[in-house]
């Protein structure tokens, strides 16, 4: 749209209103933007990634702020320490502070096992790069001669433009680099290095709220999120029966904490994945209420070490995830994910979780003495077996 | 408030029996939807209520209220709504600090054992003290107690008995002594027989509770699997007490959970499938 050209160097107040318009764009949002979150589209809430994009998708677009994400761990706590570890390397790569709680584990070794985030530009702290560009000379190669208006940009784009995404791809064949990790803030709890008399979950309990004091998460006008991880509560080694027993002396002791926890984070801005080896215990009733008193609850089961490892149907996955629960906070309804077999794999640049059911095999390729996995490719195009025998 | 519930109660906010026991079940399935539905209706009825909201926080409670109508922070101020968010007064216990005022009412967190006589007399006392007398506050209807939900006190470790014991107490004040109603959600999970001679527990419970109220609504998935257009069913059966003895009537009922309400449809006739 061409503009007079009289009223190119007036100033925009004083253009007649007929020929500009009037609308102004209005700012005053209520919601303080924290890098690494976004609304949600259902009821408003404050949702941050866990790491993984497709189960961001499953729990309604991500996991809201104030909740707990409750993960039953398979058989050998290999994909549940994946998605834990997506996590905390999403809090890194986003800026949040992290708490994480290992009784097994050196939280350490934990966070040097993060998985290397996948940036298109340069990586978020490497200030000595940008005097280098800057004293390039100007007709270098890179002299752009149409869009010569953008020439005096910086080549690089800014740190925040990749933390102000949404969700990002982790490479697990790299581990994540160390100044990328030590930039963020980590608070620890090893639980060897804190012997109590009274319960380890009620000593877990206090570190936790004093962090979240010490730091500001619970004042209204915090700015950060507090990522919390929790590993592998209720396993033996935090002091508890419940994997040991059939009917534990202190049963109430993990369910007790839980409901500490969420009091904690229902008052700040935090969110928590906890890990439970839910194979280990064997009262149901036990593991429906700690189910309850998580938000989101989803399970995990690997093949691995089963017989459906080699079975050809699940030839492409690693295991199924079952949703067991999915909140409705503020809101009466909630929104359960359309398939309820679900299945994962664990890709070098991507965890997936896609919607899995069995193939019909076409009525030809059953001649084949190839694998009926081999027919679900040939579905998509023209088959090339005969119909007819 | 939901409308269709209330045509098939019975009830309207301007008439509604009183000295009334609602228990609200559920056995793998969600019914938190109906204390929202309770909570306003008696709100509107002009009812004093003293509301139990274990597990969620206020702020949780109040949005879902504001879009079915009803503001509880002006109930709060007006005095009608006594309000125990039980995650926040808990933090005063399971993490104790020093001058930190400690909160009596779920003192129970220190020692479970002990059973719930302290969550008993904070009810008997936001519920008996009738705002009449002081100038200013104005005369409420009758008073109702809404617990959501009582099973969370098992997993804190209270006994089933001694959960028993304080609804009976409840029941003895709230709905004879002072003439109001009671409304309780308790949760269940897993199969209804079969359990593996585990008796301590949720199903004790919910036998408990179920011999002490006068009206029960159980929500339940559908027996044919998962659906997005129906929600579940909701068995509505009544124990009348008549003089001679006894009887139930049940009815069986379909629902659907939207952003504003629910509503309920007989079995069969889902918008959905019409």
């Amino acid at each position: 749209m061409a503009a007079p050209v009289d009223s190119v160097g007036k100033p925009t107040a004083e253009r007649s209103p007929f020929n500009s318009t009037s609308f102004q764009k209005k700012t005053r949002s209520k919601l303080i933007s924290i890098p690494g979150t976004r609304p949600s589209v259902q009821n408003g809430q404050l949702l941050v990634s866990t790491g993984v994009t497709s189960l961001d998708y499953l729990l309604g677009g991500g996991l809201a702020v104030g909740t707990v994400l409750l993960i039953e761990e398979d058989r050998y706590d290999s994909y549940s320490r994946m998605i834990l570890k997506y996590f905390l390397a999403e809090g890194v790569v986003c800026r949040h502070e992290l708490f994480v709680a290992a009784a097994q584990d050196n939280p350490d070794d934990i966070l040097q096992e993060l998985p290397a985030p996948i940036l298109d530009d340069v990586a978020i702290h490497k200030p000595v790069d940008q005097p280098r560009l800057s004293c390039e000379p100007q007709d270098s190669l890179d002299a752009m001669k149409i869009a010569w208006r953008y020439q005096n940009l910086p080549k690089v784009q800014s740190a925040l433009a990749s933390t102000s995404r949404f969700g990002h791809y982790y490479d697990v064949s790299k581990t994540m680099e160390p100044e990328i990790r030590q930039a963020a803030k980590c608070h620890r709890f090893y639980l060897p290095e804190h012997p109590t008399q009274t319960s380890s979950y009620s000593a877990l309990l206090k570190s936790l709220q004093e962090v979240i004091h010490r730091e500001g998460f619970d004042v209204p006008r915090s700015r950060n999120i507090l990522r919390v991880g929790l590993h592998s509560l209720g396993s033996a080694l935090w002091g508890d029966d419940l994997s040991c027993h059939d009917n534990p002396r202190h049963s109430h002791a993990l369910t007790t904490f839980l409901y500490g926890l969420r009091a904690l984070l229902r008052s700040s801005l935090s969110v928590a994945v906890v890990t439970v080896p839910s194979h280990l215990i064997q009262d149901r009733a036990l593991m429906g209420s700690i189910t309850r008193l998580c938000d989101n609850a989803i399970a995990l089961e690997s093949f691995k070490g089963s017989e459906r490892e080699t079975n050809p149907l699940y030839k492409d996955y690693h295991g199924l995830l079952h949703v067991h629960q999915v909140p409705h906070l503020n809101c009466l309804a909630n929104q359960l994910p359309d398939h309820k077999d679900l299945a994962f794999k664990l890709k070098r640049k991507q965890f997936t979780i896609e919607g899995f059911w069995f193939e019909c095999s076409h009525v030809g390729a059953t001649k084949n003495k190839h694998s009926s996995a081999m027919s679900a490719k040939e579905d998509n195009g023209p088959s090339p077996s005969p119909l007819i025998d | 408030m939901f409308t269709e519930l209330n045509s098939i109660l019975n009830s309207t906010p301007d008439s509604f029996t009183r000295k009334e026991f609602v228990l609200l079940s559920d056995r793998q399935s969600d019914a938190s939807f109906l204390i929202h539905h309770f909570l306003s209706f008696y709100l509107r009825a002009r009812c004093k209520v003293c509301f139990l909201g274990l597990v969620q926080s206020f702020s949780h409670y109040s949005a879902i209220s504001q879009r079915l109508g009803v503001s509880l922070t002006q109930a709060k101020e007006k005095g009608q709504l006594i309000f125990l968010e039980g995650l926040k007064e808990s933090l005063s216990i399971l993490i104790p600090q020093e001058g930190n005022a400690e909160s009596q009412a779920v003192d129970f967190l220190r020692d479970p054992t002990v059973g719930l006589r302290c969550l008993y007399e904070f009810v008997q006392s936001s519920l008996s003290s009738s705002g009449g007398g002081e100038d200013g506050t104005e005369e409420w209807g009758p008073p109702v107690l809404l617990v959501d939900d009582i099973s969370v006190l098992l997993s804190l470790g209270v006994n089933a008995g001694a959960v028993l014991d304080f609804s009976h107490y409840c029941r003895a004040t709230v709905c004879s002594q002072l003439q109001g109603n009671m409304v309780m959600l308790v949760r269940c999970d897993g199969e209804e027989e079969g359990d593996d001679g585990d008796d301590e527990g949720p199903e004790l419970l919910l036998k408990g509770l179920t011999h002490q109220c006068s009206l029960t609504l159980h929500v339940q998935g559908l027996p044919t699997g998962y659906c997005r257009d129906i929600h579940g069913q909701v068995e509505v059966c009544w124990r009348r007490r008549q003089g001679d003895g006894q009887h139930t009537q049940k009815k069986l009922f379909q629902y659907k959970v939207h952003d504003k309400g629910a509503s309920f449809f007989a079995r069969g006739t889902s918008s959905a499938v019409l």
